[in-house]
């Protein structure tokens, strides 16, 4: 058998060299290199942030003399976070790996835009290092605006070219995804193995077309956005300059149509991953499978009808801020429906605590910490004394850094015998687990606190009186990025001891795909495609 | 409804949960875990209804956590070898959707009434304009309500303010001086980007957006000192132009005006006064 199928792979192109890697047209080749680069991009914007954390210890000005270029860290942070760590990990990484495998597909619809799709990012990646060294606001180097760039700060306040290579990097970076929507919408669409109806299809596939669509539907509106600034800019139009008739505000709605689904799009392909180990370590099939893909279809609608609710402030009407109210409220029954169905997925089970489960049970108690004050903030009339405060900075990095990043860290733990063939040390992921989790909870839990005092976001120095809860949030980052030096150790010694891990080293519960394949699977999978027949739900 | 949120902000306060003991009045307190002092209805509103939303969902959480802790407990490898099949429940599923619609409900009620309250001002008794310019704040008293002057108000530096007693990083040269026991209206524009006029302790938030005129409003009978920063990132000095309010009786705000008029006087001519402050190191 293993002979036949090596003669037959030898009809494949299977390229070697830089080859294998620069013109891949392989999903699970391509795969790895966006978990690659999502690694490197992690490494650039964690040192940011940690720089931050140094410059926030103590009040006064310490680091950053110049207070600018805390904002362009700031601005790097944001941008490199989300648009080359968190999508490029979960959605290029564990996306192309899996999706296709899941569904029992050979590879991608279009195996040649999928190499087009990854090699734009470090394009874009580039020109977003670039911004950072080059003019922005007179007399500083790069971009200090927010990673939501509203002008006329990125107008006006920003004469230098720094802004306009950011403005190009997003454009560059949005193609890719957008080309990455395509291809996933069409795989999933149209390449599924016979018998694997949409209502058999494993919830991680059903996260990423929820994701797809949603890229797809909401990048171009962030491009017109940036054209426009970019016009703004450069061409002496005044979309956003109200000296010509123009509108800052505007912006801000085109901005967060965008930029509210995008938050989605980082968290729904982190529900997908959760679901299949909570699944597999429980030993029961997920619980309420068609709730929890219609929740992720719901997520998914609502979040593109609530996005004023990140504009309270701007001075919009008061109709208007009750409908905002109420939309975003919505969102909480569907996000609800899928905690409690993870629960009743381990309730009765016969639970197994590897490491991805743990983490997996992490993301589920953060995320919900997150998910609820997100409805504190929902209230309008709560938000104003919470808006662009350190309150929200805890929100959004308890479904962020906690919520999605710990998603992230389950699924590698999860599919990294899949993906490598080895075996990754228990211990060092447990070990990483906790230093992570009490590390995480130290850094961001205080800033609930000084939010409500009422410190502001994006401030390099702040009141004397903010100085406690500051201190406690950096040692904790400090905790987190210790725990990722025994991160990197694990994977150094998985790959050094080369431990094989064999197809299947999560037993009966893991029912996907996947584990029917070898570790790591062969170059090309699925020559005959199986065949589904029964659904476990 | 506000009486039940009023009781559940009580109730939260006797057992800790809001810690008020360490929350300042009009600016931070250190190791403050709570909003601050409110001085105005809205504030205080704001403080209560905030303080029942945090009950709620702290009773979520630990609700969330229990169970967790339960099924790890009792549905671990070694407590339930044989794992159950179920994987539907339609009494459970309509349970968790249906219970947290009525969750959301009660908590809609009074945040809509409080949204309400906020964003209808009521008739003014004063009227002035805040403009947020980079990095500082001009303010402007009407004429036809004895003004006809306006200033610019900037950060001390950390140094003056301690000299005069002031919290640093808060203090300004110019404050903002306004009487106690009136309603006042706060017209907010931004000069050159948009910035963010911001007073924790009256529940104050709004946009200062160039082009856009936003108002807020207050009123208060406590007088005192009551701090604001900027809530809206606005390039490099974003961190150092606070607002600061000082509400006098309104026999020594009458008094304040005339000296104002004269000091402020020469502004008139000068209107755009160029800030001398470039950079705060």
């Amino acid at each position: 058998m293993a002979h036949a199928a090596t003669a037959h792979e030898a009809h494949h192109d299977h390229p070697t060299g830089w080859r294998r890697w620069v013109l891949s047209t392989n999903h699970k080749d391509i795969g790895t290199m966006y978990l690659i680069f999502g690694i490197v991009a992690g490494l650039i914007g964690g040192a940011l942030s940690i720089a931050m954390r140094l410059e926030l210890q103590e009040p006064g000005l310490q680091y950053f003399t110049n207070p600018q270029t805390y904002n362009v860290f700031v601005t790097g942070h944001g941008l490199i976070m989300v648009f080359f760590v968190v999508m490029p990990a979960l959605i290029g990484g564990f996306g192309n790996w899996f999706v296709p495998i899941m569904i029992g597909a050979p590879d991608m619809a279009f195996p040649r835009m999928n190499n087009v799709s990854f090699w734009l990012l470090p394009a874009a990646f580039g020109l977003l290092l670039i911004s950072m060294f080059v003019e922005g606001a007179p007399g500083s180097t790069g971009f200090g605006g927010g990673w939501t760039v509203y002008p006329p700060l990125s107008t006006s306040g920003h004469p230098g070219p720094a802004l306009d290579f950011g403005i190009l990097a997003l454009h560059i970076a949005g193609a890719s995804s957008i080309l990455g929507a395509i291809n996933f919408i069409t795989t999933i669409l149209n390449m599924r193995a016979p018998g694997m109806t949409i209502h058999r299809m494993p919830l991680f596939a059903w996260a990423m077309l929820v994701t797809a669509f949603l890229l797809l539907l909401s990048l171009p509106v962030l491009a017109g956005a940036i054209t426009m600034l970019l016009t703004d800019r450069n061409f002496g139009t005044t979309f956003f300059d109200p000296a010509g008739g123009g509108d800052p505000v505007l912006y801000q709605h085109l901005f967060w149509f965008f930029g509210h689904p995008e938050v989605y799009i980082m968290i729904l392909p982190a529900f997908g991953i959760v679901s299949h180990i909570i699944s597999t370590f429980s030993k029961k099939p997920v619980f309420g499978y068609l709730g929890m893909a219609y929740a992720m279809v719901a997520i998914g609608a609502v979040g593109f009808v609530v996005w004023a609710h990140h504009m309270y402030t701007a001075g919009l009407s008061l109709k208007t801020q009750q409908y905002f109210v109420f939309a975003t409220m919505v969102i909480a029954v569907p996000t609800g429906v899928k905690i409690f169905s993870w629960i009743a997925t381990m309730w009765g089970g016969s639970m197994r605590f590897t490491s991805p489960m743990i983490w997996a049970i992490g993301f589920i108690f953060l995320f919900t910490v997150g998910g609820v004050t997100g409805v504190v903030l929902a209230n309008a009339g709560i938000d104003r004394q919470l808006h662009n405060t350190y309150y929200v900075v805890a929100h959004f990095h308890y479904v962020l850094s906690l919520g999605a990043v710990f998603a992230i860290f389950a699924a590698w733990y999860y599919w990294f015998p899949k993906i490598t063939g080895y075996v990754f040390s228990e211990f060092l992921a447990k070990l990483h687990f906790w230093i992570a989790f009490i590390g995480a909870n130290v850094l961001f839990f205080p800033m609930h606190f000084s939010g409500l005092a009422g410190m502001p976001r994006h401030y390099v120095d702040y009141p004397d009186a903010f100085a406690g809860w500051n201190r406690i949030s950096s040692i904790g980052s400090y905790i987190f990025a210790f725990g990722l030096l025994v991160f990197f150790y694990g994977c150094w010694q998985a790959f050094s001891r080369k431990q094989a891990a064999g197809e299947n080293p999560w037993g009966a519960g893991a029912t996907t795909l996947e584990w029917t394949l070898s570790s790591p699977p062969p170059y090309h999978q699925f020559e005959t495609l199986p065949r589904i027949t029964g659904s476990e739900h | 409804m506000n009486r039940f949120w009023s009781r559940a902000a009580l109730a939260a306060l006797a057992l800790g949960l809001a810690a008020p003991a360490s929350a300042g009045t009009g600016q931070p307190s250190p190791w403050q875990m709570n909003l601050q002092n409110p001085v105005t209805e809205v504030a205080a509103r704001t403080g209560a209804l905030h303080d029942g939303v945090l009950w709620i969902i702290t009773a979520i959480t630990l609700f969330v956590l229990a169970l967790l802790v339960y099924v790890v407990v009792r549905f671990n490898e070694k407590a339930n070898p044989v794992p159950s099949k179920t994987t539907h429940h339609t009494g459970l599923e309509i349970a968790w959707t249906g219970i947290p619609i009525l969750i959301l409900v009660f908590i809609a009620i009074p945040s809509f009434s409080l949204l309400r309250y906020q964003i209808d001002a009521p008739k003014p008794d004063i009227t002035v304009k805040a403009i947020g310019k980079q990095w500082y704040w001009t303010y402007e008293y009407p004429a036809d309500q004895g003004g006809g002057f306006g200033f610019d108000s900037l950060m001390l530096s950390r140094e003056d303010a301690q000299k005069a007693n002031q919290p640093a990083l808060l203090a300004v040269d110019n404050e903002l001086v306004l009487p106690a026991g009136k309603t006042i209206l706060v017209q907010v524009v931004g000069g050159d980007v948009i910035h963010n006029f911001a007073v924790p302790s009256f529940g104050v938030r709004i946009d200062a957006i160039p082009g856009r005129l936003n108002q807020t409003w207050f009123k208060t009978d406590k007088e005192g000192m009551y701090y604001g920063q900027c809530s809206r990132l606005c390039g490099a000095n974003h961190a150092f132009m606070p607002i600061a309010i000082r509400i006098v009786s309104p026999e020594r705000y009458a008094a304040w005006l005339v000296e104002a008029k004269k000091k402020f006087a020469s502004n008139a001519d000068d209107s755009v006064k160029v800030a001398s402050l470039s950079r705060v190191d």
